[in-house]
């Protein structure tokens, strides 16, 4: 049975974004999102019986948050894949929901990683085959995707360039964005290089941030006070966890997970007229957009250089710029 | 207190140092379906058999894809994927070159860096031997 249209998002919120300052936890952040998305889906914490987390803080980091919220979940998952793990903890919570583990769920993440001194905290191991020859992570896995894709397509940096500057054009329109003066293509090209052929400017910013989305049956998400949000259609997809066992750096597993929801949702891309992809590196976006086969696979430079990404165009667009990590409702990626 | 259990032998990734620390690149190669396997493994990823045989790779390969690391001081370093001619692909670094010159396509031949943790493999220009 599909799970199409059996849970719905009903309450969603982030923490105080940018930079808090020292001494906030990441769990702090948790604590105010969790406490915003409550009061947006006019739900109480004693309501939440299903929690979702993943954290490169807590080694566990379901038990971490329950512990700092005061909730004992009856269902709990810790699904850690990356920055999609938390799209991934939306299926699982759909699922959980309609198998009845649990009746509302909490989804929840916070970082402090700025605050806690710029840079990124991983809780990664270090793959011995890899380790000698010191690839900055996560940088240089999306750098050496970045080469192949222009080997093979003849992608440029100046069409890379383009989503930094498309981010920050829909950065401009959002009071809550960490970054909002004016970035050209020429000024991405020029700012300092990380890892070729990224550019500081091809890269995230490093930012605080907290979020978390409460989840229900569609049943109960219609008595509250909030117009649901259905869940559609989610697909997830993993095909390896270093860059060396990746078996085609310019095709993610994408291609995967996104005809799974699509086909779950009963619709395909070219009905979709909001895209929110994970933007961290100037690359994810154009192999998503090609991946989730809003172009063809090579023509992602193209089409972020054309129309497609900026705020005025009206094809489907990729808005971000809060620089912290956004949830996206499509489908879900870990590569 | 029971001792280590002999059918264990020995770890894939001890006999893959023991033949580097002998100057040779050894990787695996599945009986099963012929997939030639890096990292060393106990089964094969692509069809599940534990039928693996060890060989020696050439060392002959090409650079799949490339990016140069940069530092606050000193000059960059090189990062690669290099695809052996036995069909496997491992991360590496081309040496005997400005970081940032290495290309996508480069032929490369393997060279051992023989650093205090012991040999690793990297890569110089060229394709010698051929």
């Amino acid at each position: 049975m599909s799970l199409r249209g059996k849970a719905a998002v009903v309450g969603v919120a982030e923490s105080d974004l940018g930079e808090v300052g020292p001494g906030f936890t990441p769990l702090d952040l948790i604590g105010q999102a969790t406490l915003r998305a409550l009061e947006d889906a006019g739900l109480a914490k004693s309501d939440v019986d299903g929690l979702f987390s993943a954290s490169a803080y807590h080694h566990m980091p379901t038990l971490s948050v329950g512990e700092y919220l005061g909730i004992r979940p009856r269902y709990s998952d810790a699904t850690s894949m990356g920055g999609s793990s938390f799209v991934s903890h939306l299926l699982h919570a759909a699922a959980a929901i309609d198998a009845r583990h649990c009746e509302v769920a909490l989804i929840t993440y916070g970082s402090t990683q700025r605050s806690g001194g710029g840079r990124l905290v991983t809780g990664s191991e270090a793959d011995p085959y890899e380790a000698p020859y010191n690839p900055r992570y996560p940088v240089s896995m999306y750098a050496l995707a970045a080469s192949r894709h222009m080997h093979e397509y003849g992608t440029t940096r100046e069409e890379l360039a383009e989503v930094a500057v498309a981010a920050r054009e829909w950065a401009k329109l959002n009071p809550k964005a960490f970054m909002r003066e004016d970035l050209t293509v020429e000024d991405v090209l020029a700012s300092r290089m990380v890892s070729s052929p990224l550019s500081v400017r091809d890269c995230c910013l490093v930012t605080d941030g907290g979020g978390a989305a409460i989840v229900t049956s569609a049943e109960r998400a219609r008595e509250l006070k909030e117009p649901p949000v259905y869940l559609l259609g989610a697909g997830e997809a993993h095909w390896h966890r270093s860059i060396s066992q990746m078996p085609d750096l310019t095709v993610s597993a994408a291609t995967e997970s996104a005809p799974r929801a699509y086909g779950m949702a009963g619709v395909g891309p070219e009905e979709v007229d909001l895209a929110m992809l994970y933007d961290a590196f100037t690359i994810n976006t154009v192999l998503f957009l090609e991946d989730l086969g809003f172009c063809e696979k090579g023509e992602g430079g193209a089409f972020v250089s054309g129309a497609g990404s900026h705020p005025e165009e009206n094809s489907p667009s990729t808005p971000a710029g809060a620089g912290s990590h956004t949830t996206t409702l499509a489908c879900t990626d870990c590569s | 207190m029971r001792g280590m259990n002999p059918e264990a032998g020995e770890p894939p990734a001890g006999i893959y140092r023991r033949h580097l620390k002998s100057g040779v690149l050894v990787f695996q190669r599945c009986a099963g379906c012929g997939a030639a396997l890096f990292y060393p493994r106990v089964l094969c990823p692509a069809c599940g058999s534990a039928d693996l045989a060890w060989e020696t790779s050439s060392g002959r390969g090409v650079v799949y894809a490339t990016t140069a690391v940069y530092r606050r001081e000193g000059d960059p370093y090189n990062v690669v994927l290099v695809d052996l001619e036995e069909g496997f692909r491992m991360m590496s670094r081309v040496d005997g070159m400005p970081a940032e010159r290495v290309e996508v396509g480069a032929r490369v031949t393997l060279r051992l860096d023989l650093t205090d943790d012991g040999p690793v493999p990297v890569f110089v220009l060229g394709d010698e031997n051929r």
